[in-house]
């Protein structure tokens, strides 16, 4: 059947089976591939879009669930200031090894810092132990927050 | 954080020699279409390819292309697959830094397979700075030499009265410059100099290696672009899942095909009977849809009977009842045998004896296995990401019927490799099934058939027994590594060393190895074999260590004794063994004074401090942790500190410390949470729900210091990995007393109290 979504700002209406779940909507339906798939389970958090605002696992999601909600992917999420900002520490940090859970990252982190404009070491735990990264850049994730945010990246946590 | 001690010297070259870089090295340049210089370098093989998994020999060439554009621009070709190590910067960096332009005029480009001109093309073994390091800053410096030789045509003016800055050639007596975009057309006609005899920077006049430089690709992947296999579209292309008998090699019997094809948006369902090999095409079972949640969903209602084959007999369970048996018995093989160990063991002060496990391990790569396929008028297209396209294009073509040559592999971005895209049996299930439907394919994995049909990190059981004499020295040491394999033939990756660490060390040392016969396909896991080799030896050092009432610094430093080189002493003499004692205390000192060793029993009851050491990948690694177990026994990881000896030169010091730093946590991550366990010959765990990944919650501070030293520069991928699970198993004996034996760590038997 039909659905109307909004993804980005733009709208779209695509062809689907309900049950088929958001990121399959947004790569193989929408081509857009930045949203990445992991593990179906909504337990590694590459798939991790807003909606209206709100960080969540898009495997997990139902195209019919979704309804007249905000979608933003990580190819909008640098439509904000925030946005930009966060791709940007990302950037200056240098956190990318093989770069496949980064969007998802971004995506946690933004909305975050949304919340959460001066995280602490235990927000960054709280808000982002749902984001599995294979390469372990753990360390430049919590400093590339850090620094979106205007903080200093040093880690506070050392003994 | 990362910091360099010591001094850096000019040129050394003898790992270079060592590792067989031969003389015979040429450079030809030609003109561009539309203008602009093209050098193609032809590099020699290499004598050893050190690549895990890679059975290349000698014969290879190293190729590398620059172009130069009119207007300056350079760009470089990178020819290894890009697995999240920084090969796509660092390569291009070396050519960057002797051709002497800026890294802002700089593009690279990934190149495709094509091992006519680009030679080895793998991304293993930590393998691309040693064997790139000398053979590309050349390609670089000869670029050099040809445009400074075409300005000084161009002026009538001797070549060494010019010299070159910043993609620029200068004569400082007349004060004239051009740019190399306007020498290209002059250069291209020139002689190529001889790529053996072009002078190389000294490392102090280094630009650009040394340098922190940022990832080529970040932007790319903070904005979301399709840069990765999964991300890969052709048009008119259909999707895939392939199911495959739970249990390893077993066959499809009959399967519900008709009814697959009626669901809805399936077009094609068919059996595939596949060959007996784990890593060529096997027997399953392929849905073809329009796109892949429809096919993956379509598997819900597959009803397949298999045959199931014998291997339904083996179990996790079994593997450790059988290794307990085997101990019992004289190891059914030899590997090494120094001295008399038992007449050692019978006069010692002490005899230790522990027996110490590992688990079978998946590779857990974040991006599922996946591969794009096109098979046209008996021509074969591939986009994939692999980290060795060669064994790839060869599997495919040998399974399709079709030369090799018309097999063409676009390499992707990969989303993590891990050593499991050394192997290509997702590529050879693409273009199968893309042949049987007439139409492309992108065959994606899902995260289950990915945790379930992994060739894995082989379990092992070790059986030691350590003799020590009145004053704590170690003078006797056996092993009994009870591993996998078939008759005399061990199982990939699950062999040992003979002059695994301490061989040569300890007077009377006896390592001896029995298999248990295994149907579960394994295979190269990041620092393959010294992942556990490195927790086994390190953990039971410690155990003697203390047992021996000394300092395990102490006893360390005095194990290595004085400054020399072990010689390999495996058949082939492989240097990538040679072990230089100075250069491993070198590292252990520098990890005790960064890390406060020296006050380490200030720290309060349930924290401590536990210190490893290893040498692979031509990397020297010392690490200290710190971990702290509560009384319930759960274990948080305060901090780790690395001290690191890879050369004489860190190319890019960003990336290697993200690299170090990755491959730290990635040893305490698997130590943690993670084993695969087989049951009726096939793996129950089927997620990360159940086989876990380090999360950043559980990730500490990792602080890396690099020590400098007069060597030719090895790689960063590995070598940082195996000595973290030794330091974290010794530090939770010196926090609790409780030694861990086996992986992955159970909390359960930590608490205290």
């Amino acid at each position: 059947m039909a659905f109307s979504i909004e993804v980005n700002s733009a709208k779209f209406t695509v062809e689907a089976d309900g049950d088929m779940p958001l990121l399959w909507v947004l790569r193989d339906l929408l081509d857009l591939k930045g949203s990445k798939y992991g593990c179906g389970i909504g337990a590694c958090g590459a798939c991790t879009v807003h909606l209206d605002g709100q960080p969540v696992r898009s495997c997990l999601i139902p195209i019919s669930s979704v309804g007249a909600a905000k979608v933003t992917t990580i190819e909008g999420i640098g439509a904000t200031p925030l946005g930009t900002r966060v791709q940007n520490a990302w950037l200056d940090v240098d956190v990318v090894q093989c770069g496949y859970c980064q969007a998802g990252q971004i995506m946690s982190a933004t909305a975050l810092l949304t919340k959460t404009p001066r995280p602490t070491d235990q927000d960054i735990d709280r808000a982002m132990a749902g984001n599995v990264c294979r390469c372990c850049t753990y360390s430049r994730i919590r400093a590339a927050i850090k620094k979106a945010a205007g903080l200093s990246t040093a880690d506070a946590r050392a003994p | 954080m990362t910091a360099l001690a010591g001094r850096t010297r000019a040129e050394p070259t003898r790992n270079a020699d060592r590792l067989g870089t031969s003389r015979r090295m040429f450079l030809k340049a030609s003109l561009a279409a539309g203008g602009g210089l093209i050098l193609h370098a032809v590099l020699p093989g290499f004598a050893r390819a050190a690549a895990a998994g890679s059975s290349a020999q000698g014969t290879e060439v190293l190729n590398a292309f620059i172009s130069i554009a009119p207007d300056g621009v350079v760009t470089i070709a990178a020819k290894n697959p890009e697995i999240g190590q920084g090969v796509k910067t660092m390569l291009p960096m070396l050519i960057a830094e002797e051709l002497d332009v800026d890294w802002k005029d700089v593009r690279t480009q990934q190149a495709d397979f094509d091992p006519g001109k680009y030679g080895e093309q793998v991304a293993g073994g930590s393998t691309a700075t040693p064997h790139n390091w000398d053979p590309l800053r050349r390609v670089g410096a000869a670029g050099r030499q040809m445009l400074v030789a075409a300005a000084a045509r161009i002026w009538g003016v001797a070549a060494d009265e010019c010299s070159a800055a910043s993609g620029v050639v200068y004569h400082s007596a007349s004060g004239r410059q051009v740019g190399y975009g306007a020498l290209v057309n002059t250069a291209a006609t020139l002689p190529a100099p001889d790529l053996a005899a072009v002078r190389l920077k000294d490392p102090k006049d280094f630009k650009i290696i040394g340098q922190p430089l940022p990832g080529v690709d970040n932007r790319l992947v903070v904005t979301g672009k399709p840069l990765f296999g999964i991300d890969v579209t052709v048009p008119g292309m259909l999707y895939a899942v392939f199911q495959k008998c739970p249990v390893f090699g077993g066959k499809v019997a009959s399967a519900n095909v008709d009814a697959i094809k009626s669901l809805s948006g399936v077009r094609h369902a068919f059996v595939v009977a596949g060959g007996d090999s784990p890593q060529g095409l096997v027997s399953g079972v392929a849905i073809v849809a329009d796109n892949w949640w429809a096919a993956n969903a379509a598997r819900d209602k597959l009803q397949v009977t298999w045959n199931e084959g014998t291997t339904n007999a083996q179990s996790s369970t079994g593997f450790v009842s059988t290794a307990q048996r085997l101990s019992k018995q004289i190891p059914a093989q030899s590997l090494r045998r120094d001295g008399d160990a038992n007449a050692a063991f019978a006069r010692a002060a002490h005899v230790v004896e522990a027996a110490y496990s590992y688990p079978f391990l998946p590779h857990l790569d974040l991006e599922p296995q996946n591969c794009t396929a096109l098979v046209r008028d008996g021509k074969v297209e591939i986009w994939a990401p692999t980290q060795n396209p060669r064994p790839g294009a060869k599997l495919v073509a040998s399974t399709l019927g079709v030369a090799e040559s018309d097999v063409t592999i676009h390499m992707t971005r990969v989303g993590g490799g891990f050593g499991r895209r050394l192997l290509n049996d997702y590529m050879v299930e693409a273009a199968w099934i893309a042949k049987t439907v007439g139409a492309p394919v992108k065959l994606l994995w899902s995260r289950q058939d990915d945790v379930q049909h992994d060739f894995y990190r082989p379990a092992g059981f070790h059986f030691f027994k350590g003799g020590l004499d009145e004053d704590g020295k170690l003078i006797a040491l056996s092993d009994h590594f009870v591993t996998f394999g078939t008759g005399d033939r061990v199982a990939a990756s699950a062999g040992m060393d003979a002059g695994e660490f301490p061989a040569q060390l300890v007077d009377n040392l006896d390592y001896g190895m029995s298999l248990i016969p295994l149907g579960v396909p394994t295979g190269p896991l990041r620092a393959p074999g010294d992942n556990a080799l490195a927790f086994v030896f390190q953990s039971f050092l410690d155990e003697l260590a203390h047992a021996a009432g000394k300092d395990p610094l102490e006893f360390h430093r005095a194990l290595l004794g004085t400054s020399r080189v072990l010689r390999s002493s495996t058949p082939d003499g492989n240097p990538q063994r040679d072990y230089d004692t100075a250069r491993m205390r070198g590292v252990i000192d520098l990890v005790a004074e960064k890390s406060g060793w020296a006050d380490r029993h200030s720290l309060p009851k349930g924290s401590g401090k536990g210190m490893a050491f290893h040498f692979c990948h031509l990397g020297y690694f010392a690490e200290v942790l710190q971990a702290t177990v509560s009384p319930a026994g759960d274990v948080k990881v305060d901090k780790i500190w690395v001290a690191g000896d890879v050369g004489s030169q860190i190319i890019n010091p960003s990336n290697a410390e993200n690299q170090v730093q990755g491959a730290a946590l990635d040893g305490i991550g698997g130590a943690l949470g993670q084993a695969v366990t087989i049951k009726g010959g096939r793996v129950v765990e089927g997620n990360f729900d159940a086989v876990r990944p380090l999360r950043i919650n559980q990730a500490p501070p990792v602080e890396v210091h690099f020590r400098i030293t007069d060597h030719s520069p090895t790689g960063l991928g590995e070598p940082a990995l195996p000595p973290v699970i030794p330091a974290l198993c010794n530090a939770i004996f010196a926090a609790t007393g409780k030694r861990v034996r086996r992986l992955p760590i159970d909390t359960a038997e930590l608490k205290w109290s």
